[in-house]
């Protein structure tokens, strides 16, 4: 049991792969020395070596590229992708190749491998370094997509990212990996696959994932504080969804709203609002709300609070479903 | 393989050409066609002469008459498979077919060369590589007949499955190259473990980022793999100089490490050269760049109409460098192989032929939930729901008739 950033947890889980499996190797931009832009592999190359933790040429399509050719000959790649949008030289290969080939082979060969993704905004960065494109690889079959919002899931998920014999997309919020928590390295991880009730209630339900996981937290204290009893869900995983969780959520509430950075028209929302009205029509007192990002470009920094959800649009959302 | 929405044209009615188009074409100054230039390495002419090489001859020496005899057979079967494909094509059985016909050499020479522990990483025209390595000719035919896209295990005979993106195959063949590196399996000096990656790639690919930045990969790792060029003049419909200003095989040196041309209708050349490259590669000296100079005989794929793009002028000028002509020529005249050989190699080739037409016909269609196989190694929630829906809408059907 310790204290420890998001960053350190994914750190500490890459590094118990690499020491329980020779074949886990880590592989792109200045992961090595530097320890990746934002440190999350920091020292693994010193106690790993060049071979396992390379550092490669500036070449996003050619890190998955070659990844998959690492993949086939036996190894466990873990692709670190420098920001959201540096992602898209890569785009063929992650959906036309990592995505199609078990298939492609009818089931001999399997593709383990996995694409780490520091997402979202709320840095003050320069264009391309803020972007929310989980929906782009959700919507694509043959991958899985996960997405962290703590320290604890963040070491347990990317080990069983790490594990699983089908490629994974694992998206790290980037403007939380400083936040710290308790990580309990010895106890039993969550399934890889399952949401995560974090916070129990009964007048709405709250569902994201990554970044908005802790503005939500923060939306349903100061509901509380009004006397609404939010429930907050963690979806943690994109694809597949657990919309078991969700649908028990919501059978409960009546009432959803779903939160994410990313552009509400045909995002992750979408899918569960269409989801839910399938599954909980009879249950539902509200229509499922979205909250996410406009349906803009990313827009110049000094504007991203105006574009990201925040703690009172979501508590503006959660009003319009309590009027309903 | 875009094309293949493009319906052939020129005999449907209304579209036959013009009589002063054809007067053109008849009249037209035939072009000036490539011979590969001084420095392309050649063991035989195109009258199947054998030419000395300093370098290159070392890497043909041991080759017996049996050996020799074999290219033949290879290259007569797998351009009997080719046409046999084309056949079922124009009869309907399968939807496309992407001919090797013209390039059946370099594909011979280079699969030849390879070791049972090397690895092909092809494109989609790559039979002839396919026929080295001992994939059966019927598992090509999946792809192209529509019931899968591959389908075999590519690990069985080290040859991947076809790569229908232009040029993403040279970054998996790097990676693989990268994992044999990792492995130890590079200059060890033991013959049965070092081993290499050869990659397939075509004139037009070279142009993708993916090549590029394949060559950069290979280049700043050493990696153990043979970027292996058929440059057959013609990307679909567009000729070299819409892709390159400098001979393709001279750019490997920007990325520093040696290119080579090689006539890739010469197969003993093919194989020489590939053999150098490889074992370069296998004894840790990293890629090389090897640019087999031939000619698509054919069209792009059965989808395309050559006749719109190119003279047939042309075509007459590369038929008189055909490979299989030029090595019969050459054993005739060594006496290396008489007329019952060449007699046996072509009823061989019938009736490999008729193998692959009944193979074909034969092949069973997949069953319509399989399309739910084999999407993820571990069971999916949606995949599973999804067959369950498929099966039930299907069931409800079945019960409409029983009633």
């Amino acid at each position: 049991m310790g204290t420890m950033t998001i960053a350190k947890g994914i750190n500490n889980g890459l590094r118990a792969a690499m020491e329980r499996d020779p074949k886990v190797v880590l592989m792109g931009e200045d992961i090595g020395k530097l320890g990746g832009v934002f440190r999350v592999t920091d020292g693994l190359q010193k106690d790993f070596g060049e071979d396992r933790v390379i550092d490669t040429p500036l070449a996003e399509a050619g890190i998955v590229g070659t990844a998959i050719g690492m993949a086939l000959r036996g190894y466990r790649p873990v692709v670190e992708i420098q920001f959201d949008g540096f992602i898209y030289p890569a785009f063929d290969h992650i959906v036309s190749q990592v995505a199609k080939m078990r298939a492609r082979s009818l089931g001999k060969i399997k593709l383990p491998m996995v694409i780490r993704i520091p997402v979202g905004g709320g840095i003050g960065a320069v264009e391309h370094h803020s972007e929310s494109n989980e929906a782009y690889f959700a919507h694509t079959a043959g991958l899985k997509v996960v997405c962290c919002s703590n320290a604890e899931d963040a070491y347990w998920m990317i080990q069983q990212a790490i594990e699983s014999d089908d490629p994974v997309l694992f998206y790290e919020p980037k403007r939380r990996y400083w936040d710290k928590g308790e990580v309990d390295e010895s106890a039993a991880p969550r399934e890889l696959l399952r949401a995560n009730v974090l916070r129990e209630g009964t007048d709405a339900t709250l569902v994201a994932y990554g970044p908005m996981v802790k503005t939500c937290m923060q939306a349903a204290e100061a509901a509380a504080a009004e006397g609404k009893n939010l429930e907050v869900i963690d979806l943690r995983t994109l694809s597949p969804l657990d919309l078991d969780t969700v649908a028990a959520s919501v059978e409960k509430t009546g009432r959803t709203i779903v939160v994410h950075e990313a552009s509400t028209f045909l995002g992750m929302g979408a899918e569960i609002a269409a989801a839910l009205q399938q599954r909980c029509f009879y249950h539902l007192e509200a229509p499922v709300l979205r909250v996410g990002g406009y349906n803009l470009p990313y827009p110049p920094s000094k504007l991203e609070e105006e574009f990201l959800p925040d703690l009172d649009r979501v508590l503006d959302a959660v009003d319009r479903s309590l009027a309903f | 393989m875009s094309d293949n929405a493009v319906a052939s044209t020129g005999e449907q009615a209304g579209t036959r050409p013009a009589e002063d188009d054809v007067l053109a074409e008849l009249t037209a100054p035939v072009p000036e066609v490539g011979d590969g230039g001084p420095e392309m390495v050649q063991l035989l002419t195109p009258e199947g002469q054998r030419v000395e090489n300093a370098e290159y001859d070392e890497y043909v020496k041991d080759l017996t008459d049996e050996d020799l005899r074999g290219f033949y057979r290879d290259l007569v079967l797998i351009r009997r498979v080719d046409a046999e494909a084309t056949a079922l094509q124009r009869q309907g059985e399968l939807g496309i077919w992407a001919s090797l016909l013209g390039q059946e050499a370099a594909q011979v020479g280079s699969g030849r060369a390879m070791r049972p522990q090397d690895y092909a990483f092809p494109t989609y025209r790559e039979h002839g590589v396919a026929w080295c390595r001992g994939v059966d000719p019927l598992n090509l035919l999946g792809l192209f007949r529509g019931v899968n896209h591959g389908g075999w295990d590519p690990n069985e005979k080290n040859f991947h499955l076809y790569t229908i993106v232009i040029g993403a195959q040279t970054l998996h063949a790097t990676g693989y190259a990268m994992g044999i590196q990792r492995d130890g399996d590079v200059g060890t000096g033991d013959a049965d473990r070092d081993a290499a990656v050869i990659a397939y790639f075509g004139d037009g690919a070279s142009a993708q980022g993916d090549v590029n930045e394949a060559f950069v990969y290979a280049a700043v790792n050493n990696a153990p793999v043979v970027f292996f060029c058929q440059n057959n003049q013609w990307a679909i419909s567009e000729p070299n100089e819409r892709q390159t200003r400098i001979p393709l095989y001279q750019r490997a040196r920007g990325f520093g490490f040696p290119g080579v041309r090689v006539d890739g209708n010469d197969v003993l050349a093919v194989y020489a050269v590939a053999k150098q490259a490889l074992d370069a590669a296998r004894s840790g000296q990293g890629p090389t760049f090897v640019e087999a100079y031939t000619y698509r005989m054919g069209a792009h794929t059965t989808s395309d109409d050559p006749t719109k793009y190119r003279v047939s002028a042309e075509v007459e000028v590369w038929k008189h460098r055909d490979p299989i002509e030029r090595l019969k020529s050459y054993l005739v005249h060594t006496a290396k192989a008489d007329q019952e050989f060449f007699d046996a190699v072509d009823t061989e080739a019938d009736e490999l032929a008729a193998h692959v037409r009944e193979g074909c016909l034969s092949m069973p269609d997949p069953t319509p939930d399989s399309m739910f196989d084999h999407i993820y190694v571990e069971e999916h929630p949606v995949v599973e729901a999804e067959r369950r829906e498929f099966a039930e809408y299907h069931a409800g059907f079945a019960t409409e008739r029983g009633h």
